[in-house]
């Protein structure tokens, strides 16, 4: 990042600051007014000039460049890696596979053993695009040439690869720390038999893929006995605990750092291959090794959501009053680990019902691992709940808003506990009152615009808002300035940028006095960016340190050279904390026009109104919103992996086949927020980076069958199902004048 | 990838001797294309024959009027060209409708006549695929197929050609000027790509080592009315799902000249001469425009996942049909 410049003179407003050089004083936990206000990104300069450094591009003497090789087969053994001819080639310098790698560890892994970790260990074959060999040469070219005349010869077994809602591998996974238990509140089947207005449909949802900016990449090496490595990750520290687990090392002797990210979405939340293929290398080596994955090899090793069948059945009095909600989800892992998808969380804490019952099976295949991604979960659970709302709002005659509103909830509907603050129908009113939603015929097929049927739709969002132990240090420098240590990680959201307001406000300093560095596992334990839970634990652990550091500066006349440093961590606070039902709310809205003669579905609009508690940088805020909500309408409209039966591998493993929304699907994208007071986490920050795009696919969805009067249940909706499930209009869709 | 040579030619004769030096080597245009399958390992070339600084880079009109295009010129260029939007409208926009604005700086006019298909399974050196490995097979008629052809395929191969600006040049007669080492000479564009038949990996009729120097549109005053639409999976970026380019020619209600070529339906663009003729002298009513949909489509045979490229492009036709009438009734 940039150093802030110090500035020339001690600001009046600062105690702390102006302080520093001559006399202390306390208190430095008194606002300066720097949250709250937009700023931009302190390394934005860097980046748009391409000074930013990512881990596939600092530079290194005498780097060597690993290639990895990938399975073609679904499920098998490797037979034989032919490596004599391919040591041959110029450059090679070693080919690793299953019968040379270093060992690793087994049993290690961030939420709980994970065996995807365990790369070229063993001849065992569990999906198409699975490490069989790493080729490492002097350049390049030479590894990715020698690579791919690598011949590996498997045994191939009969794999089952297709994701289907009836199959009949489908079991009820164990409850864990990451597993929701299934929950059964009152008796649903009566509920249901007792509503004047039921609802029971299946919505599906396809596999679907981080496709971060920046692929995963990582450089290795051995520098004084200690093993650095620069990757690309959501959260230094615990990459570097999991890689010392799994190399059998003293955790104090690994380095991790992640300056610069460029993207993530939960793609880069746990240690991924590249960076174990590195460090594999550089310890057979004993040179720097660098290992960045392809597009193609990102589609199968660094997670994807995986596809899911929802059944919800809602049953309402005519008032719209909900008697039951009934959500089963189903969804698929590999063989290889266990990663469920939680689809049940929004039902759970969504709307009151007499009733409520959530079930969530899983069946395993011979697929890449599923994993986190952007409000895993939420999002597709969102989509089926939100559009079975829109299903009852239609059936019972009512506003689809007015409908959610007299669901709402007095405690979590689930666990019975307070909601820590719970803003919906603020965003409900924002929301209707900005997008023009009162002036809405409800009417569906009611309004046209040449060959474009026009709709309206909407649906609430919802993300949990947690917090989790970090730890940050705080140097005041005998300039004045302080120096924030945290393991934070800015993955192209603004994270660094908004911890420099949060420690800056804490401190009671400018902005410009103090610098954050973050990224560096040798500044402890803090939680990753993820689970919206980033910047919310961070704060905390930041805001603790320089109460410490204030404390600290109290007692002192003169700051020394080498400066005085405070250090918090919050594991205890965090613990210490009555549980409550802490969730950030928004509502989303949506206008769509549908050619129905050609199947186009475009969105015109859309806007976004959210209570996220308190809001750090508006400016860096509004893009997270309104980048869920384009990931939304990718979502809706365009994402969708498609799994190949015959040879269990992906049949559009890249972004030419693959299509995420470009700039031209995206049209005026509105994000906004409502006071949201929560001072469950003190500093009153709840997280935004998921909840923009929980949701975005129901209101368009609902949208589409305003426009036309005709359900998608099945996303993507693409064009050949609106093309054949809607009622063509005359004239082939002709723009009529 | 594979270590490959790379020479510049400077005039016509001089390019088709140098790509003769090497049984391996390929004309190089913008490399949009080539370039990407050299990447994945689709195609391995030993030497490259850059064409771009030849001098056919012009758009010029013949004494007949026929519009005579070169073949380096790029997609961009093609595109902007007042003679191109002004006689032949459909293909400036059947044009901009195709890959992004830095892709069209770069895109040649004979490297998207001879762009490869986007069959997925062609472009993954991991599967079996006829057209990259003669024999092996094509997993696409019982795979993942949704877009892919629904005329003129056959067992052997079932993918699409994916230009947008060939569609627009076959519905004007479009005839491609080659040059090999006996001299220049001319190829229709409608005799231009192969059947598919049993050798899909043999698409076009071009004597080996012949170098494409450009494509003469004939004069049609029909094309200045004439219009493309693109229908795809998102709104800008995307290869077709089927698409159209039309010209139409209305006098009383009566059609007089009509041109219909289709995209994203077959092996090859498709000129739809059965339901030009169908239409010719008739009445420019949506009945009519339908039936003469019907009447080339009847030959359609789709597959499981792409049934909905038939309704598509009727409705395409009669939508398109409709709007030339109307706006000729201005
Ligand atoms: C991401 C992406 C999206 C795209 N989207 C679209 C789209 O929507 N619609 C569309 O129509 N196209 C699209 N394209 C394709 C693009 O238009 C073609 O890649 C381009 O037109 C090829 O032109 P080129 O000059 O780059 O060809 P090259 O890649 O240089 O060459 C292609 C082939 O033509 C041969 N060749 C080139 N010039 C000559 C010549 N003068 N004589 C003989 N042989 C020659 C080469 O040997 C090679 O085999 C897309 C491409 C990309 C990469
Ligand atoms: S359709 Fe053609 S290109 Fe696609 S797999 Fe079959 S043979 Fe190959």
């Amino acid at each position: 990042m940039t150093a802030p410049t110090a500035p020339s003179v001690s600001a009046p407003s600062t105690a702390v600051a102006a302080a520093g050089t001559t006399t202390a004083s306390p208190a430095p936990t008194r606002t300066s007014g720097a949250v709250g206000t937009p700023h931009t990104r302190l390394e934005g300069r860097l980046k748009v000039t391409g000074a930013a450094r990512y881990a596939g591009e600092v530079p290194f003497a005498e780097l060597a460049h690993g290639w990895l090789v990938t399975s073609t087969v679904a499920r098998g053994r490797i037979r034989s890696i032919e490596a004599e001819p391919v040591l041959a080639m110029p450059g090679v310098l070693t080919v690793l596979h299953h019968e040379n790698a270093p060992r690793l560890t087994p049993g290690v892994g961030m939420m709980g053993p994970d065996a995807t970790l365990q790369v070229l260990q063993d001849d065992r074959v569990p999906h198409v695009g699975w490490p069989v060999a790493l080729v490492v040469a002097e350049t390049l070219e030479q590894a990715r040439e020698a690579a791919e005349a690598l011949v590996v010869a498997y045994d191939a077994e009969p794999h089952d690869a297709v994701f289907h809602a009836g199959h009949p591998g489908m079991y009820t996974p164990e409850p864990s720390r990451y597993v929701l238990p299934d929950s059964d509140k009152g008796d649903v089947e009566a509920e249901l038999g007792a509503s004047a207005v039921v609802v029971d449909e299946e919505y599906t949802t396809p596999q679907e893929y981080h496709s971060a900016m920046e692929p995963h990449a990582a450089v290795a090496r051995w520098e004084n006995g200690r093993l650095e490595a620069i990757d690309s990750n959501q959260g230094s520290h615990a990459v570097a605990q999991d890689l010392a687990k799994l190399f059998s090392l003293d955790a104090a002797s690994v380095r991790v750092r992640s300056e610069h990210v460029g993207g993530a979405f939960g793609s880069k939340g746990t240690i991924r291959p590249h960076l174990l293929l590195a460090v594999m290398a550089t310890t057979v080596l004993d040179r720097p090794v660098r290992v960045v994955l392809t597009r193609r090899q990102m589609f199968s090793l660094v997670g994807s959501r995986p596809a899911t069948a929802q059944r919800v059945r809602l049953g309402a009095d005519s008032d719209g009053r909900l008697r039951a909600l009934d959500h089963e989800a189903r969804t698929f892992s590999s063989t290889v680990h266990e990663y469920v998808e939680q689809s049940t969380r929004h039902s759970r804490i969504m709307y009151a019902a007499d009733a409520l019952r959530t079930r969530t099976k899983v069946v395993r295949l011979d697929v890449p691992t599923p994993a986190f991604m952007r409000a895993p979960g939420w999002a597709p659970g969102s989509f089926a709940v939100e559009s079975a709302m829109d299903e009852l709002a239609e059936k019972a005659g009512m506003d689809p808003i007015a409908l959610r509103s007299r669901n709402e909830p007095e405690a979590g509907p689930v666990s019975g506990l307070p909601f820590s603050s719970r803003n919906l129908i603020a965003c409900f009113d924002e929301g209707a009152r900005r997008f023009g939603w009162t002036d809405r015929d409800p009417r569906p097929r009611a309004r046209r615009d040449g060959r474009w049927l026009l709709g309206t739709g909407m649906a609430a969002a919802a993300h949990s808002a947690g917090t989790a132990p970090s730890t940050a240090s705080i140097t005041a420098g005998a300039d004045g300035a302080f120096t924030v240590r945290i393991a934070a990680a800015d993955i192209g959201t603004g994270a660094r940028t908004a911890l420099t307001q949060i420690a800056a406000d804490a401190l009671g300093a400018p902005p410009e006095r103090v610098r954050v560095k973050i990224a560096d596992s040798d500044f402890g334990p803090a939680f990753l960016a993820g689970g919206s839970m980033g910047t919310a634990s961070w704060a905390w652990a930041i805001t603790e340190a320089a109460a410490a550091l204030g404390e600290k500066l109290a007692l002192v006349d003169q700051i020394p050279a080498e400066g005085i440093t405070a250090r918090a961590d919050t594991s205890e606070l965090v613990s210490g904390r009555q549980p409550r039902e802490s969730n950030a709310f928004g509502a989303q809205f949506a206008e769509v026009s549908v050619d129905v003669a050609s199947g186009e579905v475009r969105v015109r609009r859309m806007l976004g109104i959210f209570a996220v508690g308190r809001v750090v940088n508006p400016l860096t805020a509004r893009s997270q919103l309104v980048g869920g909500m384009t990931m939304g309408l990718s979502m809706a409209l365009h994402e969708e992996g498609i799994r190949d039966t015959a040879s269990g591998g992906l049949a559009n493993a890249d972004l030419a086949g693959y299509h995420v929304a470009a700039n031209a699907d995206v049209p005026v994208i509105e994000a906004g927020w409502v006071d949201d007071p929560d001072t469950y986490n003190p500093s009153g920050i709840k997280g935004l980076g998921e909840i923009g795009i929980v949701g975005v696919a129901a209101a368009i969805a609902n949208a589409v069958w305003h426009a036309t009067g005709v359900r998608h249940r099945d996303l993507p909706i693409r064009l050949d199902r609106v093309l054949t499930a809607g009622t063509a209009i005359e004239n082939g869709g002709a723009v009529t004048h | 990838m594979r270590e490959f040579g790379y020479k510049r030619a400077t005039d016509v004769p001089e390019a088709v001797a140098l790509l003769a030096t090497d049984p391996e080597a390929r004309f190089l245009g913008g490399g949009t294309n080539l370039v990407d399958l050299m990447k994945t390992g689709v195609e391995s070339p030993a030497l490259l024959v850059d064409v771009r600084g030849l001098p056919l880079d012009r758009i010029e009109v013949a004494d007949d009027g026929a519009l005579k295009i070169g073949a380096t010129v790029t997609n961009s260029d093609l595109a902007a060209d007042p003679e191109v939007r002004r006689r032949y409208p459909a293909l400036t926009e059947a044009v901009l409708a195709g890959a992004s604005g830095q892709l069209r700086n770069m895109a040649t006019v004979g490297g998207n006549l001879l762009q490869r298909t986007r069959c997925g399974y062609f472009g993954d050196t991991a599967q079996p695929c006829n057209k990259r490995v003669p024999g092996s097979g094509c997993p696409a008629l019982a795979g993942e197929h949704h877009n892919h052809a629904i005329l003129d395929w056959s067992e052997h191969c079932v993918a699409t050609h994916p230009s947008d600006m060939g569609v627009a040049l076959a519905a004007f007669d479009a005839v491609v000027s080659i040059h090999t080492a006996d001299g220049p000479a001319e190829l229709p564009l409608s005799e231009f790509y192969l059947p598919v038949g049993d050798t899909p990996h043999r698409e076009n009729a071009l004597p080996p080592g012949a170098l494409i120097t450009g494509v003469t549109l004939p004069a049609a005053p029909v094309a200045a009315r004439s219009r493309y639409r693109k229908v795809r999976e998102r709104a800008s970026f995307a290869f077709a799902n089927g698409s159209i380019a039309a010209a139409l020619d209305v006098e009383d209600g009566t059609v007089r000249d009509v041109r219909l070529a289709f995209g994203a339906v077959a092996s090859r663009p498709w000129r739809a001469r059965k339901a030009e003729r169908a239409l010719t002298g008739g009445p420019a009513t949506a009945e009519a425009f339908a039936a003469a949909a019907d009447a080339e489509l009847a030959a359609a045979e789709p597959l499981a996942h792409n049934g909905y490229k038939v309704p598509l492009i009727r409705n395409l036709v009669v939508a398109m049909l409709t709007e030339l009438t109307q706006e000729a009734a201005r």
